[in-house]
């Protein structure tokens, strides 16, 4: 009984949860990379890595 | 600079001027709250770190075209960036439905592929010569009302019909024609068997 009450709702886990650090990394390290560059009215991405 | 005390909106448009460390405590101040946000609706992780992964390069490429107002509302902008992605997973999987394989099921042991086997395809081509010589072997009338059951289709009322003989008679004939085929197995030891 006492397990069952001690035990953490769903709630907290969902609460508890982040991205992976490899994630984040990707993220950083794309925003890095990309460049946006214009030219007149356009706009145009490259992504240098 | 001392960016923990600073309002998104400041980090948003430092970012904006180039400031990539911005964006770096951008995803830190909210990660926790994105992700949960997106587990909270699709309940798998591996899905939730793609939509997560997703949200913010639509986040980064939309801050690097200026495509971004600021009014204060950077977190409820990026969560309706996430919301509508996790509607369009749902989308694409209606469409799609997919099957995960675990420990107790294998959609694989269910799906199997009806197609034989090259070997098999032979010996299933022998068997059914083998099964047209016996054929042969048979009286004429017994092979005629076997062949056209068989390898025609026809109703026994048909075949009676077409060979001038009562429905009696045709049945007869097929129960004959298959008790010989048997025979005639039997005695030589042909095995039928793919």
């Amino acid at each position: 009984m006492q397990k069952m009450y001690s035990k953490t709702s769903h709630q907290e886990q969902v609460d508890k949860l982040a991205p992976k650090v490899e994630t984040i990394k990707f993220l950083l390290d794309y925003s890095k990379a990309l460049s946006v560059n214009d030219y007149y009215n356009l706009k145009f991405e490259a992504l240098l890595n | 600079m001392k960016t923990n005390t600073h309002t998104d909106a400041v980090l948003v448009s430092a970012y904006i001027n180039g400031d990539e460390s911005a964006l770096s405590h951008l995803i830190t101040r909210h990660k926790q709250r994105i992700y949960s946000f997106i587990y909270s609706k699709v309940y798998n992780r591996d899905v939730t770190e793609d939509i997560f992964q997703d949200t913010f390069i639509k986040v980064i490429r939309s801050l690097k075209r200026g495509k971004y107002n600021e009014e204060g509302k950077f977190l409820p902008w990026v969560m309706r960036i996430a919301h509508n992605l996790v509607i369009d997973y749902f989308r694409k999987n209606n469409r799609m439905p997919k099957f995960e394989n675990k420990d107790d099921f294998n959609i694989f042991s269910v799906l199997s592929d009806g197609a034989l086997n090259a070997e098999k395809q032979i010996i299933k081509g022998q068997v059914e010569n083998d099964v047209r010589r016996l054929i042969e072997e048979l009286p004429e009338d017994q092979k005629e009302v076997l062949v056209m059951r068989i390898y025609k289709e026809m109703s026994f009322k048909e075949i009676s019909l077409q060979t001038d003989v009562s429905i009696n008679t045709a049945l007869g004939r097929m129960r004959y024609a298959l008790i010989n085929l048997r025979k005639v197995i039997d005695k030589h030891n042909i095995v039928l068997t793919n």
